[in-house]
């Protein structure tokens, strides 16, 4: 894990010192709100429907126990006692004081956390592969990367007033986890023909209300060049990019409306003035990054452990959740154990203090204190012994975090919507929770299958429908919800936007029109389909037809 | 308007000249529009008294680049704080086009942003409205480590840490 030396720790505490200067001047009439916005947003700090949110920026998706405690104790200080885990590998607290930020802020930088640049028009936190590290098929462990682009992003002085917000992602697999084709930049680790790691560099994917898949303008960039093609991907953004229009300023547009091949002329011309110079990055410095993401001390582990064998066929509830939410990981002897926060008729993502603390308690007696958080709003405890999976388990299921659901139908993506959100049209998490509770069965679910089923609240597309296997997106028609679908949309290597399958549905008949969809999967499927699979296969039609079959 | 260089308030010995005045004050420091530098030049250029430029954040520093030599002060506009364009200008005129003399931030100046901007390179900088002068000191020493490389000579903590590793390696 990343440990903050001198230089990062004076830094961040500055940046407290400054917000809350920022708010004092707030507070006492000195800043306009206009003035005070961005500064408040670059600190995380949103104003939603009913008060500010804090949203805290948890570096590719990376912490410890000791900053997981951290954040139970933020959420009980200053908040309502819960926290809510993002799409973006962040955590919101929905209910904090203006006043009690910079406290907020300042106990944060205390376990080397911060919420610098979770919001604003400037490069946000990085994310990554939730499985970085400990997946069998990785090349490179993409946190070392994202690590240098997080320290060169901070406070960047070029790139703090952008004409939109800016995401990068980072992948080390060629099994995409990240999302890497629908971020502004995405990265992707691949070999060249020597065996060397680079990256593929994916510029102008996104969501939100123009989706677009992202277009690769360089094929395999050296490690060492990383920096200074992103700046050089960066100026020609901050100089070209669209101010006119707020709904057309994402790097996506100006990729659409010069076309990827422009992009990449312009970006490689730019790159060739400042190739090779303070950005570019030493074999030493790399390596004094990596340092930190060394593996932790595994033990010789039984790849049998008899214990774990056992549980398996006594046990119905642990077999599945072996099944779903454990995957092999690089050492042998291990697992990595998959938290769903995706309960039964619960709000997705959502984590309280106690589940909190109970998680760090678990991680250090089970997974050397490191805890994970994933887009898909789930935890991860990533180096948990395969003997040790039984123990693992009976803690989860104590705390709610056992659901055997990872990858099915009630795991599902919502963002706040509604509920929270000053933007929203409509709900989210409610329509969430009606559907986790009408697939309760699991072994339904799991006879169903893999199933991603995202839901946004607006077209802003903060719960990622455009890529869930099944996207519900909520509309106003007249002062009424009403819920969009599209089908097809899938965010892995082989990305796919969604289709509108037909007209929107009204809010009480979500539920069943979900409930058809998977009918007719059911009945399309042939041996071994997912139902993108199936759908990619027989396209929309079968499925339109019967879920707008007269009743 | 008030204006901070070297930390100080300082007095403002130059001009702005409108597009459409027809002759410049005879040796008196003037800032043009890049639009009337580009229509006149030659006959600008061959003025013998200090000249300076306003650019907007849609002029192309790069054809003012080559010339930026001969001026005394280039001023860059941010028509709103959010703006940010012009904070590439800077760099490219300072780090790509050696450009040395005084850099002028003009427009929605605020004490918040003066670290970005003394970093991207400028040394110059019309306040916006009333703060207090300690806002404007305050801001001057706001960050002791910065991340990124640029042209104003500050050393990026990546570098600071390689020496860190040679001293320990020694």
């Amino acid at each position: 894990m990343y440990r903050y030396d001198e230089y990062d720790h004076a830094f961040v505490a500055e940046r407290v010192a400054q917000f809350r200067d920022q708010v004092r001047r707030r507070l006492a009439g000195e800043l306009t709100e206009d003035e005070f916005k961005p500064l408040r947003l670059q600190n995380g700090l949103y104003l939603q429907l009913h008060a500010y949110m804090l949203r805290i920026a948890i570096p590719y998706g990376t912490l410890s126990s000791k900053q997981f405690r951290m954040l139970a104790h933020i959420a009980r200080r200053y908040d309502r006692g819960y926290g809510h885990f993002t799409t973006r590998q962040n955590l919101q607290f929905n209910w904090i004081r203006l006043e009690d930020a910079p406290d907020a802020l300042a106990d944060l930088a205390k376990v080397e956390m911060h919420a610098i640049q979770t919001s604003g028009n400037c490069i946000r936190n990085v994310t990554a592969d939730h499985w970085a590290g400990v997946a069998i098929d990785e090349i490179e462990d993409p946190r070392i990367w994202c690590e240098i682009i997080r320290q060169w992003s901070t406070v960047h002085p070029e790139f703090s007033f952008l004409p939109r917000k800016f995401k990068i992602a980072v992948t080390g697999s060629p099994n995409d986890r990240a999302a890497v084709r629908v971020h502004d930049i995405g990265l992707r680790m691949l070999r060249d023909e020597q065996g060397e790691p680079g990256f593929e560099v994916i510029v102008g994917g996104g969501l939100g209300r123009t989706p677009m898949i992202g277009k690769t303008i360089r094929a395999f960039l050296p490690k060492q060049d990383l920096l200074s093609y992103l700046e050089a991907i960066m100026r020609v953004y901050n100089r070209y990019g669209r101010r006119d229009n707020i709904y057309k300023a994402r790097i996506k547009i100006l990729v659409h409306e010069i076309g990827a091949e422009e992009m990449r002329r312009q970006v490689e011309e730019e790159w060739e003035q400042i190739r090779g110079g303070a950005l570019d990055l030493p074999q030493d410095v790399i390596d004094g990054i990596a340092r930190h993401f060394a593996p932790p001390p595994y033990q010789v582990q039984p790849v049998f452990a008899p214990e774990t064998e056992r549980l398996r066929f006594e046990d119905r509830d642990f077999a599945l959740w072996l099944r779903s939410n454990v995957v092999p990981h690089r050492q042998p002897g291990y697992a990595i154990v998959n938290l769903s926060l995706k309960p039964e008729g619960a709000p997705p993502g959502d984590s309280s203090a106690a589940q909190m603390d109970a998680v760090a308690d678990l991680a250090d007696a089970y997974s050397f204190g490191e805890i994970r958080v994933t887009h898909e709003q789930n935890l991860v405890l990533p180096h948990v012994a395969v003997a040790d999976l039984p123990a693992v388990w009976r803690g989860l299921v104590r705390i709610g975090f056992a659901t055997p659901n990872l990858g099915l139908v009630s795991d599902i993506i919502a963002c706040p919507g509604l509920d929270y959100c000053a933007l929203a049209n409509a709900r989210a998490i409610p329509v969430a929770q009606r559907i986790s509770t009408r697939f309760a069965d699991l072994a339904r679910q799991h006879d169903i299958g893999e199933l991603k089923i995202k839901i946004s609240g607006c077209i802003n597309a903060c719960g990622h429908h455009h890529v869930g296997h099944i996207g519900i997106l909520g509309v106003d028609k007249n002062g009424t919800e009403f819920y969009q679908i599209t089908l097809g949309g899938h965010a892995g290597d082989d990305v796919s936007l969604g289709s509108i399958v037909g007209p929107a549905v009204p809010a009480d008949q979500v539920v069943e029109a979900i409930e058809s969809l998977v009918d007719t999967y059911l009945k399309e499927r042939r041996d071994g389909e997912r139902f993108l699979d199936t759908y990619r296969r027989v396209g929309t039609a079968p499925f339109k037809e019967r879920l707008y079959a007269p009743a | 308007m008030p204006l901070l260089r070297n930390g100080a308030l300082s007095d403002d010995e130059w001009q702005r000249v409108a597009d459409d005045a027809a002759s410049l004050p005879a040796g008196a420091a003037v800032i043009v529009s890049f639009t009337r530098f580009r229509a006149e030049r030659e006959t600008l250029l061959a003025r013998n008294a200090p000249m300076g430029v306003l650019l907007k954040n849609i002029d192309p520093v790069e054809e003012l680049g080559p010339d930026g030599a001969r001026f005394a002060l280039i001023a860059l506009e941010f028509p709103k704080f959010s703006d940010g364009r012009a904070y590439s200008q800077a760099r490219l005129l300072r780090e790509r086009y050696g450009f040395t003399g005084e850099l002028r931030a003009t427009g929605q100046v605020l004490p918040d942003q003066l670290h970005h901007m003394r970093r991207c390179g400028f040394d110059a900088f019309e306040l916006a409205k009333g703060e207090p002068l300690e806002a404007w000191r305050r801001a001057l020493h706001t960050f002791t480590a910065v991340y990124q490389p640029t042209g104003d000579g500050r050393i990026p903590v990546s570098a600071l840490r390689r020496r860190l590793f040679a001293a320990a390696a020694d």
